[in-house]
């Protein structure tokens, strides 16, 4: 099955480090497109969706940058599957709900992804490290003019291109950071930001729980107007408050190490300590003790591991991950203890690479 | 600790819920807190809603709730349920109902951003190409082929009409 093939790979942006990488950890781009005429997914029939898709894929195949995906047909997978392509950031929550007359293609390195029959025709994404949106956008952009050269896309002369909601209609895009904020949370400074941010008109959440209660201080920015402004516009804008609270979180980071360094030395330290000898271990509490050893290697007090290691091991751990990882179904007790093994063989993989 | 709704797995969420004023705690299996939506790790929070909670304020019931878009069916009154158009049409058929719902979301009525489709366009291609025929037709004449002259001439015709239509 295809899916099976993601299993051991590691995308290409947990592959490395891009720009700001000490606090972004990735950039995302997606486009919402759609053909004219056709009913958008939700209302459409069998018939229709099996029409998108084949309009999709004979333009994938025709296209330099997309012929060589990998493409996946939904209606084959489990829900483990379908939680693994969420966990790795490749679908959404929503997609593969109803699975008939979905497909997924992946490029290499699952840098580009392409959802067919979401809610809209095609969602397209490019995914990549750090602080990289103008690049992501221009990935994605080539990517869908490619397509776009062979079929034609639903679009109006004042509207822009037309999507199922009306909130994506314009550049039918959004740009998303996915950003490490540890030090503004400890020094109780994130509510302010997140309100800041958000009478900017762009939308900051925690990634995992709400609010300030983010496990593990993970935090998406992303634009919410599609409308009125070029997609270049959107991501300046968006880029320019990402480096904001990048500021506001170094700044964080060296108070936290002025007022009390031992403190902060003594918290990370322990994390490390936990987190190389656990033996059951849920997901929180892994993004909680992770997100401590982040901000160590940011403060440059841990340096017996790297950051994509632990950028790796975010992903990994995830329940569906570990067990597509494990190739077998797992009862949460069972998972917990498989994470905790799982963490300690990379986190000892790597320190045995290090004293050589 | 066993999950208390299903009594079978291990709890490993424990979370504080209050009820009437008191702290209740409860121990759950991921599967039922899952179920329970207590624990979503993508923070997911539906658009629809707040395009629906929008879209109610637009017009008034009666007038525009017959409203029908020819293509794909959809009623007005179903797209203000749903907060979601039937097909690319749609937006066509509700124009004027929609104006005001995306000034309210977008500030804007105005695409601003990529034009590609344009440069695509059967206009703008036959546009393009009745340019090079032009250029091409002065040559012939220059080297009086008139009857090659003609031939393009008829076929830049062609194209004008086309483009009128």
């Amino acid at each position: 099955m295809a899916v099976t093939k993601l299993v051991g790979q590691i995308a290409g942006w947990l592959q490395k480090t891009g720009p700001l990488s000490d606090i972004v950890v990735s950039s995302r781009v997606r486009l919402a497109r759609n053909y004219d005429m056709i009913p958008f997914p939700h209302r459409a029939n069998r018939e229709q969706l099996k029409e998108v898709i084949l309009k999709t894929e004979k333009a994938i195949k025709g296209s330099k940058y997309l012929k060589n995906a990998l493409i996946i047909d939904m209606s084959e997978l489990t829900d483990i599957d379908i939680q693994f392509l969420v966990e790795k950031h490749l679908i959404s929550h929503e997609f593969g709900k109803s699975r008939a007359e979905q497909i997924l293609a992946v490029s290499d390195r699952e840098i580009i992804s392409i959802m067919v029959n979401e809610e809209d025709h095609l969602r397209l994404q490019c995914i990549q490290s750090g602080l990289q949106l103008l690049d992501s956008w221009r990935l994605i952009n080539q990517a869908t003019l490619e397509l776009e050269s062979q079929v034609e896309f639903a679009f109006s002369k004042p509207l822009g291109y037309l999507t199922s909601c009306p909130t994506n209609v314009g550049t039918g895009m959004r740009a998303s950071v996915l950003i490490h904020l540890p030090a503004l949370v400890i020094t109780k400074q994130i509510g302010k930001v997140l309100q800041a941010v958000a009478k900017l008109g762009i939308a900051i959440r925690g990634l995992y729980g709400e609010g300030t209660e983010a496990y593990g201080n993970f935090f998406q920015i992303s634009n919410q107007v599609t409308l009125g402004y070029s997609e270049e516009d959107i991501i300046n804008n968006i880029e320019c408050v990402v480096k904001q609270v990048v500021g506001y979180e170094e700044n964080a980071r060296t108070l936290i190490v002025k007022e009390d360094k031992k403190a902060i030395e003594d918290k990370i330290w322990r994390a490390y300590g936990v987190i190389s000898n656990v033996r059951i271990i849920d997901f929180q509490e892994t993004l909680n003790l992770l997100s401590l050893l982040r901000l160590g290697i940011g403060l440059k007090m841990i340096d017996k591991i790297d950051r994509i290691l632990v950028n790796r091991m975010f992903i990994i751990t995830q329940p569906a991950y570990l067990q597509k990882l494990e190739g077998k179904k797992l009862a949460p007790h069972e998972r917990d203890i498989a994470r905790a093994n799982l963490i300690r063989k990379n986190l000892k993989r790597r320190r045995r690479n290090k004293d050589v | 600790m066993i999950c208390q709704i299903c009594e079978e797995q291990q709890a490993t969420v424990h979370y504080t819920e209050i009820i009437n004023n008191k702290a209740v705690a409860l121990h759950l299996c991921e599967d039922c807190a899952r179920k329970k939506e207590i624990i979503d790790q993508f923070g997911n929070f539906s658009m629809s809603d707040l395009v629906k909670g929008l879209a109610g304020f637009v017009g008034t019931e009666s007038e525009e709730g017959n409203l029908k878009c020819d293509n794909c069916g959809l009623l007005f009154s179903d797209f203000r349920k749903t907060g979601r158009f039937g097909c690319s049409e749609c937006y066509k058929a509700f124009q004027t109902e929609l104006e005001p719902l995306i000034k309210r979301i977008h500030g804007s009525t105005k695409h601003v951003g990529n034009f590609v489709p344009l440069k695509h366009s059967k206009e703008v291609k036959a546009l393009s190409k009745i340019g090079k025929l032009k250029v091409e037709m002065e040559k012939v004449v220059q080297q009086e082929e008139f009857e090659q002259a003609a031939k393009i001439r008829d076929q830049i015709k062609k194209l004008e009409k086309g483009i009128k239509k």
